[in-house]
């Protein structure tokens, strides 16, 4: 079933590789390894033409393995995986040689090590192809439905998408109503609107949508499954809801960050917090009144909960243009207020500058403290007194007499441990969900089809929380749609004949259910769910017996290649 | 290093790395020109905790003189924990290679992460140094 006739292509990439690895050799030395049935090079591997070219010697010389050796599989392995499929040969009979990134490029000093190199990891591709067994991805039947947890904004709004693409949506929220934290604000930046009323419409459109259904004090507690195909459980009041869905998106947001006894104040009668604020603003008509005390002067203390040397160290984001907009509010209300902002940054990022300049067009002073010595608040007679070292001023001390003093507090992750349990998904430093990849995968998880969106990735204020919901409601339609889903084949396999059913692979599998026990020929051994295994060969690594095995990575692929990488190249 | 860099003596580094994190990494190095011995060669397997103790073993008595293995110092998304993982099959190894009368820091480990590419290039350089005096 092993290749037996592998054709062995060596690639120039224009000079890229040849200027400094000498190809002739190279392929030469293909030429004559056991194993190789054809040698050639070529100019360009990927151009249409060499590609053509390969597909017509993979059907003439009925090639059963093909070895490219050009650049890093990161570029091109789909490519000639594509390639080989369409000559015939199965996809996974095809292996990447990288003597681009990992030889030419790296080694410009010594053309005739490199090539050495390139000779030894040549062999190596062609030891892994000869051992290579063709292998069929693991199609999944995927289920045109998704579940979203938590109905905030991002959660809404995902729904709503999801409904356009012709999806069928459940969204679990744990509170009574739905909405999440903006459905207690008033005007928010940058439009103004109110929150409230942006919820109203998110609300109604989606009363309006016979494929979303909603479920209010209702949380997620089981699931199970994978990717394209999970079922879940509801537990929604006293009920408990069978579900099936393709796709989970987690959008369960944050929770503003809750002071300490005495930080900066708080607990004295006039310290609030930046959402106590908010909910003031939406009540006051002409004058702020607190406490029964009309407010003259107000003192903002940025970066509460933000930015700590230890605890959370991130920026919220959203606070400095929040606190911003909450100040020209207040002056809108009562122009005569004295406003102090003491602040560490502002990051009125983008657009959200005008936002800050039109507060200081209002009379908002701003004064600059040092992280490492932040301002104090104390009570003083029916007020409070603020003391600020202020940087920009040459590192003057200030006083001042406040009537009310705003603690910008930011942001922190919600308390979700029963969710998570259900979930399993990986928690950044600060706690909020981690994605796979910042730049390149940023609403995906480790969990295939469980994605990430809104503020319980990260701070993120509404556009932010929104358009990444955006993104995961296009990736679960991206993947749903065509109705199956391919993996990669590369999972663990048990040899039963050498399976002792000792239990370690077991110990070590980091995904439930992936590994289980079977009888086979009337011994126990274990067995692999294809589904659910990932492929990371941690069962493989501490098998005894070397039963259990990755495929594409076997102990015969691997051992035959360091022999290969070890043999020396005689020039 | 020397633009002669590559002398008889040039120990030979075999590299696993992982094929979604330190592959790109040292990827990298080659792309910015980051010359390094052309006695390091690489092999990509999935996670580092796949790798098998009995491979590294089997690397150095095929004739590598150091075999590194590169973890994704929690950057991985198949498991979580792979770098303790990975830590336990070196110290076997490791432990293996001392039974058969060789010198277990002819083993190591380092984090190398999708951008690693200056830290691959310097743990090369410093594990190379540490072979040549063995
Ligand atoms: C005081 C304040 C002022 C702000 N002002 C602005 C502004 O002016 N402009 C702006 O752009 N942004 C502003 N923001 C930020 C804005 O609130 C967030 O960006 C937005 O709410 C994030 O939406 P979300 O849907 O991701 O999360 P959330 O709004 O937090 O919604 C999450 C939802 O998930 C639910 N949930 C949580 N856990 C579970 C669970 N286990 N199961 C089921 N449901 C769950 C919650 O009950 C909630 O309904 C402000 C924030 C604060 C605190």
């Amino acid at each position: 079933m092993s290749a037996q006739k592998i054709g062995v292509f060596t690639c120039h990439c224009g000079g890229n590789i040849s200027d400094y690895v000498d190809v002739q050799k190279v392929c030469d030395a293909a030429a004559g390894t056991e194993g190789c049935a054809l040698a050639k090079t070529f100019l360009f591997a990927c151009s249409d033409s060499s590609q053509e070219e390969m597909m017509e010697a993979i059907r003439t010389h009925q090639l059963d393995g093909v070895v490219i050796a050009s650049c890093s599989p990161k570029l091109h392995l789909e490519t000639f995986r594509v390639m080989a499929h369409r000559a015939g040969l199965n996809p996974h009979m095809y292996t990447q040689v990288n003597i681009r990134e990992q030889c030419s490029w790296a080694h410009r000093h010594d053309m005739p090590k490199a090539s050495e190199k390139a000779v030894r990891l040549v062999r190596a591709g062609i030891a892994r192809a000869s051992l290579s067994r063709p292998l069929e991805n693991i199609r999944v039947e995927t289920l045109p439905a998704v579940l979203v947890i938590g109905a905030g904004p991002a959660g809404m709004r995902a729904a709503l998408a999801l409904s356009d693409l012709g999806l069928t949506v459940y969204v679990v929220e744990r509170a009574a109503e739905v909405g999440g934290r903006i459905r207690a604000l008033g005007k928010l930046f940058p439009s103004g609107r109110p929150g409230r009323e942006i919820v109203a419409r998110l609300r109604d459109q989606i009363a309006g949508r016979d494929n979303i259904v909603v479920y209010t004090n209702a949380e997620l507690v089981e699931k199970s499954g994978s990717a394209g195909r999970f079922a879940v459980k509801v537990r929604a009041g006293q009920e408990t809801i069978s579900l099936k869905v393709g796709a989970i998106i987690a959008a369960t947001g944050f929770a503003p960050y809750a002071p300490q006894p005495e930080e900066f104040g708080f607990g004295l009668p006039a310290v609030v917090t930046l959402p106590e604020f908010n909910e003031l603003l939406t009540t006051s008509r002409e004058c702020l009144r607190v406490n029964g005390r009309d407010v003259r002067t107000i003192a903002y203390v940025y970066c509460v909960g933000s930015r700590q040397s230890e605890g959370n160290q991130y920026c919220s984001r959203y606070c400095c243009t929040a606190a911003v907009h909450a100040a020209i509010q207040a002056h809108e209300i009562d122009p005569e207020l004295n406003q102090f902002h003491l602040y560490r940054d502002m990051r009125a990022y983008g657009r959200n500058e005008l936002i800050y300049e039109e507060a200081r067009q209002k009379g908002s002073l701003f004064l600059r403290y040092d992280g490492g010595e932040p301002p104090t608040v104390e009570r003083e007679g029916d007020g409070l007194l603020v003391r600020v070292r202020d940087e920009l001023s040459g590192g003057d001390s200030i006083e001042i007499p406040a009537d009310l003093v705003v603690l910008v507090t930011g942001m922190v992750a919600t308390s979700n441990q029963r969710l998570l349990d259900v979930l399993k998904l990986p928690l950044s430093a600060g706690g909020f969900f981690n994605e796979i990849h910042p730049k390149l995968r940023p609403v995906e998880t480790v969990i295939d089809g469980v994605f990430i969106a809104g503020a319980a990735q990260a701070p993120k204020n509404l556009a932010e929380s929104v358009a990444s919901s955006m993104a995961a409601a296009a990736n679960c339609s991206a993947m749903l749609l065509k109705g199956h889903l391919d993996r990669a084949p590369l999972v663990a396999k048990v040899s039963a004949e050498t399976c002792v059913w000792c239990g370690e692979c077991v110990k070590v599998c980091p995904y439930a259910g992936a590994i289980v026990e079977v009888e086979r020929d009337g011994k126990q051994v274990a067995d692999v769910v294809p589904e659910l295994c990932k492929g990371c060969g941690a069962c493989a690594a501490v098998c005894p017996s070397a039963a259990i095995e990755l495929e594409g990575y076997t102990n015969a692929q691997v051992t035959a290649m360091i022999d290969a990488l070890a043999a020396e190249v005689v020039s | 290093m020397s633009a002669e860099g590559a002398t008889a003596r040039d120990p030979r580094i075999l590299v696993f790395s992982t094929t979604g994190i330190s592959d790109p990494g040292i990827d990298l190095a080659g792309s910015a020109h980051m010359n390094y011995p052309p006695g390091v060669t690489v092999i990509g397997i999935p996670c580092s905790s796949g790798v098998r103790p009995d491979w590294l073993v089997h690397a150095i008595e095929k004739g590598f003189d150091g075999v590194f293995v590169a973890a994704d110092g929690g950057d991985c998304a198949l498991v979580p924990d792979c770098t303790a993982r990975t830590a336990w099959a070196m110290e076997r190894a490791q432990q293996m290679l001392s039974e058969r009368g060789m010198d277990p820091r002819r083993l190591k480990m380092g984090a190398i992460c999708s951008v690693c590419a200056e830290p691959f290039v310097n743990h090369m350089k410093q594990f190379g140094d540490t072979l040549r005096k063995l």
